[in-house]
């Protein structure tokens, strides 16, 4: 007789990065929390990561989704580079999500680069954990 | 082209995406593991244990740039396994031990990867004996495996790793704690981080005092399943000779400064060269490969009996234990047999 069942579910693997270079991390690890208690495994990297620290950590985690907190105003440069950089490694489906103080013009703009949601300030954390959910369900 | 092929050609995509699929014991996952299982056996396992806040991560992160860029001898590859605990409510997990091993990215000569408990106990999550096959496979030659480090019950470490680092810090519990079993007893290489902090020297004196008190024993795992364990002969045979036993150093190191880590790394060395020449390298590799086996006899045993009883004569049996008609042990007779008696 051969094993034949699978018994354990899949985990939604996230990973939380702090690109560029400001230090402000509060929001980040807010988020982190949120997700956990939403029962998702969250692999937090820390501040001051370059968009390739960021894919690579997500190649070798295998994660399905990428959140970027991103404060620092850089957003348009480090948030099309990281999507870039994942497709470069084959890892298209993972899901790009961007938080931070993102200006409501860029929004659209950051859509159209793939970014598949972008939250600012005072975003009921259940909204980013349904998001999440649904877009890794696709 | 197989997962098990593109692992051994070293594509990195092919081992995360095999990983995940070891830790979500999927059939994929099992198939190419048994394909792998004849390419491992080749990388040095290193066990990472000790309380929280000790420094763990520091020394592992430390250690593997040593091993890319030692002062003696060629580089190795680096696999890194960082164990962090999954919440017992809603089964999530904060995994950050990648926080303090940032050092160690972009070179493609280093593997992390970060998993969650998942409920297991021991230190260790249920997968990662998978996992590390998977990395042993793979080409690494080092494989640090880092603990959830709960404390005194991590002694999962110890049966899959070849060398055990415990680490300790000044200032975490007196002489007693050094004493008590387990979690020192597991140690191949005790260190002590941090420690250029006050009362380094008090837990070192400690350490020393335990290590001397202690009748050091070979580290063969004893059974305490007595119900499905056969005798094996000569198991219980261990030279009497001196220069067999091997006794825990104790390393001094500021992880965080990269201090004492070269004498840590020959520390090491010495214990796997002491494994190899006093032949407890394969003992224990006997040892944990017997209770790897007798592990996945017991699951399997049980998941093939459980499919041909009814659940209606689980219920029933449960039931009766539940209103203390019988005990456990006749609730079991009578699942077996059909015999409560």
């Amino acid at each position: 007789m051969k094993e034949t069942e699978e018994t354990v579910e899949r985990k939604i693997r996230v990973l939380v990065a702090k690109p560029g270079l400001d230090g402000h991390d509060r929001g980040a690890k807010v988020v982190a929390r949120a997700l956990r208690d939403a029962g998702m495994e969250v692999i937090y990297t820390g501040l001051r990561q370059t968009p390739d620290m960021i894919a690579e950590s997500a190649l070798q985690e295998d994660v399905d989704v990428v959140g970027l907190s991103i404060l620092s105003g850089a957003h348009m440069a480090l948030a099309p580079r990281v999507i870039e950089l994942l497709k470069a490694n084959d890892q298209d489906h993972v899901k790009v999500f961007v938080g931070g103080i993102i200006p409501d013009e860029d929004i659209p703009l950051l859509r159209k680069l793939g970014v598949v949601g972008v939250y600012g300030p005072g975003t009921p954390t259940d909204q980013i954990i349904k998001d999440i959910r649904q877009a890794v369900a696709k | 082209m197989s997962f098990a092929d593109s692992i051994l050609e070293g594509n990195r995509l092919a081992l995360a995406r095999l990983l995940t699929k070891i830790e979500n014991d999927t059939i994929e996952g099992r198939e190419a593991l048994n394909e792998l299982f004849a390419h491992t056996g080749r990388a040095h396992l290193i066990g990472v244990t000790g309380a929280p806040g000790t420094g763990k991560s520091s020394l592992v992160n430390h250690l593997a740039l040593y091993y890319r860029n030692p002062s003696i001898g060629k580089a190795r590859q680096v696999a890194i396994v960082a164990v962090d605990p999954s919440s017992p409510f809603t089964g999530g997990a904060i995994l950050g031990d990648r926080v303090r091993m940032r050092d160690l990215a972009g070179d493609p000569g280093v593997f992390i990867r970060s998993m969650a408990s998942r409920g297991s106990l021991g230190g260790l999550a249920v997968a990662t004996s998978g996992v590390v096959q998977a990395l042993d496979a793979a080409g690494f030659e080092i494989i640090m495996v880092e603990t959830v480090g709960a404390g005194q019950a991590e002694v999962d470490i110890a049966r899959l790793a070849h060398t055990t680092l415990v680490i300790e810090a000044p200032g975490l519990g007196d002489d007693i704690q050094a004493i008590k079993a387990g979690i020192l007893e597991i140690a191949d290489v005790l260190v002590i981080n941090k420690a250029d902090r006050p009362g380094a020297e008090i837990t070192e004196r400690a350490l020393r005092g335990m290590l001397q008190l202690a009748h050091p024993a070979p580290h063969i795992f004893q059974n305490h399943h007595k119900d499905h364990s056969w005798g094996e002969p000569g198991s219980q045979q261990f030279k009497e000779d001196d220069s067999a036993v091997w006794i825990p150093p104790i390393q001094l190191t500021v992880a965080i400064e990269g201090q004492g880590i070269p004498e840590l790394a020959d520390a090491i060395a010495r214990h796997y060269q002491h494994l190899m020449t006093s032949g407890e390298l394969s003992q224990r590799e006997r040892s944990r490969l017997r209770s790897e086996l007798d592990n996945l006899l017991r699951d399997r045993l049980v998941a093939r009996w459980r499919a041909t009883v009814s659940q209606d004569a689980y219920n029933q049996a449960l039931h009766n234990l539940v209103d203390r008609k019988i005990s456990p042990r006749q609730a079991v007779d009578l699942l077996l047999n059909g015999d409560a008696s």
